[in-house]
């Protein structure tokens, strides 16, 4: 098999060789390593439909990667096989000005597609999230990521326009407008297929090209934050600076460290605006949204000096790197808890009734997804990945969070395996049924990223 | 640890300069006499829920009986929060002294320039004005006295000695303050809750006189006219206002008569905008930057560090160069100072 690869991608770009499959076998969270059999880097969509075929031949599993940064294991390859690498096809096909929407090839990285924009489209952006810029553009959204845009437009899967899959048996189908138009502007006005490929971790199909929308970029852009020591209040807060539309991106984050932040919930605002006079009525709607709780002195904005405003505005912001590696040894994961907003005060208690249990380092980070519809509640861990008791006791708290989340009635987001099997529990039998019938049809060998959505 | 204060002097006053002469309440004779009665005795007045904090009564009492430390006194007996809570026990937690802070203290020698919290202002000491001048700063030596804007008194005693003594540690028998706020603690605030300070302390306008007047020579006089912003902590000292005077004549610069300079400064607006009082920020802001722009001044002058980040950028707009007083006196020797706080 090694040399039908081989023929496929060239020499240079597959391995069998120990010390590269061991770098593929895991991420820096906490799941357990898994060893694929083959890694592989194909260059074009044609390598892999022959990659899919070559796995169809020898019934062998075939993972999809991206920039393996998801941190709950999701390009493990949980029964062996090969990972299919993608960075390699990393050309941004097209960029539609006026349309606003992108063209680019699964392996495209956020930074490369931002720098790209920055460039040549300098009134043009993406979504960016807070992960690394190495992350994939494509699998972000595939796995239903959000970023710096989603609390105006959504889920970075609600920016997808279209797509170009290799299906599991190796046919290469394009879903969206891109299936009967040279213009990848829509998925709409057609039955919307791309569902079939959206949040199932690549249980469906690789994705070798993606159609993603493209945002105003605008002039300015400044940053607020509102602090409060109530977590009863923040769903509030949020209900209310939503409500104005005037924030771009709102994220809440608490934490005990450093110590001052430590007992309070600071709700981060930002605004965009095309002139300075655009941009001071923006933020003056929004402190009027929020002067009861000032007047009341339950909670105001934190005075930002420029060097604070630098760091907030940094996209992403590198501060980050320096919380995930606070244990030392690197290791980080976090339960990406999707809820209603509502439910803040409920899960915040709950997040700390985990960590104070388990005696863990911890931080909440939440963003607000479209108007308040939902929320991102992030409960993230860093532990020590050379000390086996510290990862543990994060991957307890992953999981214990895992079930309350699920209680209180939210969904984990990007859930690693055992955590979809939690999810799988509490679904409604038709749609299990339904996902069942699903990856029967597609994959009917079973060989595209097995162990991933298993009904039992 | 109490407050040098003699209701005595209150009861005899007979100017009530403190509450007639502020620039944010407007008390005839009258009414300031019953609210500064009502002070004296301790009781509660509704200046303590009206006062800006401003600093200025401080220097307007003619007896120096320390009206504003004994306001903010009250202020904080009465429980009255002048900021958001949240923000204000932020603050309080945000500049304690952590164990790192106490571990970074080491020997200097006897003279040292004190930068307080400002790491930002850390370029802006790289000058032949300082040469020679070790710089210490950090939380351990900060002088707390923000929290006069907090109705947060306590805290500022709580720390004040260890603050003293952390700064001993460092074997200073003399401390440079760049910022009126520091001097102000070891010469004002000190005094009145009766702290020894055990180092002499020089105001950073003194130290720049004697610098530029011992280096006249080196001075190329800049010939331009300055407005100034005389920040709320210069209240505390307010003698050095006129060693800044002897500094501007050295290296030439005009110091525009302005209607808010002098006895008549007001704020930068910054601890209105903590407060969430936007609309007053704004108006203060507005006031003073229009009357430095009609000034005909090219700079505008700034010693506080919180002052400048306020304020900085609006004067830009308004057609004036922001600069802090320090870097003035450096483009005076022939050096060009970065802006403070940018890379």
């Amino acid at each position: 098999m090694y040399e039908e690869l081989k023929a496929i991608v060239g020499e240079e770009f597959v391995s069998k060789e120990p010390e590269e499959l061991y770098i593929y076998s895991s991420d820096p969270g906490t799941m357990p390593p898994v060893k694929p059999d083959y890694v592989v880097m194909p260059k074009t969509t044609e390598e892999v439909q022959k990659i899919v075929l070559l796995a169809n031949k020898h019934k062998v599993p075939v993972v999809p990667m991206g920039g393996a940064l998801s941190l709950s294991g999701l390009v493990r390859p949980l029964r062996g096989g090969i990972v299919v690498d993608m960075k390699r096809m990393d050309r941004i096909i097209e960029v539609n000005e006026k349309a606003r929407y992108a063209v680019i090839e699964a392996g495209v990285s956020e930074g490369r597609l931002k720098a790209y924009l920055d460039k040549k489209y300098p009134s043009l952006r993406i979504s960016t999230p807070d992960a690394p810029p190495i992350a994939t553009v494509t699998a972000n959204a595939l796995i239903h990521g959000s970023g710096r845009l989603s609390q105006i437009y959504g889920f970075h899967s609600e920016m997808i326009t279209g797509m170009e899959v290799v299906l599991p048996t190796g046919e290469i189908c394009r879903v969206g407008s891109c299936s009967v138009s040279p213009y990848w502007f829509s998925r709409s006005p057609l039955p919307d297929l791309a569902g079939l490929f959206i949040g199932w971790f690549g249980r469906t199909g690789i994705v070798t090209k993606l159609g993603i929308k493209l945002f105003p970029k605008h002039r300015y852009r400044d940053v607020m934050i509102f602090v409060t020591e109530n977590p009863s209040y923040v769903s509030d807060v949020i209900w209310r600076v939503a409500h104005t539309e005037m924030a771009e991106d709102i994220t809440v984050w608490a934490q005990p460290r450093p110590e001052w932040a430590e007992g309070f919930q600071h709700t981060t605002i930002y605004v965009t605006a095309d002139s300075e006079e655009e941009l001071e009525f923006k933020k003056k709607i929004i402190r009027n949204a929020l002067m009861d709780y000032i007047k009341q002195k339950e909670g105001g904005f934190l005075y930002l000096t420029p060097g604070m405003k630098a760091m907030f505005l940094q996209e992403p912001m590198s501060q980050l790197v320096r919380f995930a590696d606070v244990r030392r040894g690197g290791g980080f994961e976090y339960v990406g808890a999707i809820l209603p907003v509502d439910l803040f005060d409920v899960a915040y208690q709950k997040g700390l009734e985990i960590v104070e249990r388990l005696g863990i380092d911890w931080a909440f980070s939440i963003r607000i997804i479209g108007r308040s519809h939902c929320m991102m509640f992030a409960y993230a861990y860093p532990f020590n990945r050379a000390d086996e008791e510290d990862v543990e006791r994060a991957r307890k708290a992953l999981h214990e969070t895992n079930k309350a989340v699920l209680e209180m009635g939210g969904i984990p987001w990007k859930a690693e395996a055992p955590a979809q099997q939690l999810i799988l529990e509490s679904m409604d039998e038709g749609a299990k049924r339904l996902i069942k019938s699903v990856i029967e049809m597609l994959d009917p060998n079973g060989v595209m990223n097995p162990g991933n959505w298993e009904v039992k | 640890m109490n407050l040098k204060f003699d209701p005595d002097r209150c009861f005899n006053c007979d100017s009530y300069a403190c509450l007639t002469k502020c620039q944010y309440l407007n008390y005839d004779f009258e009414s300031a006499r019953e609210e500064r009665i009502k002070i004296a005795k301790g009781e509660y007045s509704k200046v303590l829920e009206e006062c800006k904090t401003c600093y200025s009564c401080e220097e307007y009492c003619p007896y120096g009986n320390h009206p504003f430390y004994r306001i903010v006194e009250l202020q904080e007996e009465y429980g009255i929060n002048l900021a958001p809570k949240p923000i204000s026990k932020q603050l309080v937690k945000m500049y304690a002294t952590k164990e790192k802070d106490l571990a970074a203290i080491r020997e200097v020698g006897s003279k040292a320039l004190s930068l307080c919290l400002f790491p930002d202002l850390r370029d802006n000491v790289k000058s032949k004005l300082f040469e020679g001048l070790p710089v210490i700063m950090g939380r351990q030596i900060f002088c707390n006295l923000v929290y006069l804007h907090f109705a947060n008194m306590s805290v500022i005693k709580e720390r004040a000695r260890q603050t003293i003594e952390n700064i001993k540690k460092y074997g200073v028998d003399e401390l440079v303050c760049f910022h009126d706020e520091c001097y102000g603690f070891f010469n004002s605030y000190a005094k009145a809750y009766g702290i020894e300070v055990p180092f002499k302390t020089v105001h950073l306008y003194e130290y720049l006189y004697n610098w530029l007047k011992e280096n006249e020579d080196k001075i190329r006089k800049l010939n331009v006219k300055v407005a100034y912003q005389r920040n709320c902590s210069n209240r505390l000292s307010p003698e050095t206002d006129r060693i800044l005077d002897k500094v501007f004549e050295l290296i030439g610069a005009e110091r525009v008569e302005r209607e808010y300079d002098r006895e008549n400064g007001i704020c930068c607006g910054a601890v209105f905008q903590m407060w969430g009082e936007y609309e007053l920020a704004e108006e203060v802001q507005k006031k003073n930057v229009e009357d430095m722009a009609k000034s005909g001044a090219r700079f505008a002058v700034f010693n506080c560090p919180m002052c400048y980040v306020a304020l900085a950028e609006r004067t830009a707009k308004a057609g004036l160069m922001p600069i802090l007083v320090s870097d003035l006196c450096r483009l005076a020797i022939g050096e060009m100072p970065k802006l403070p706080g940018r890379d």
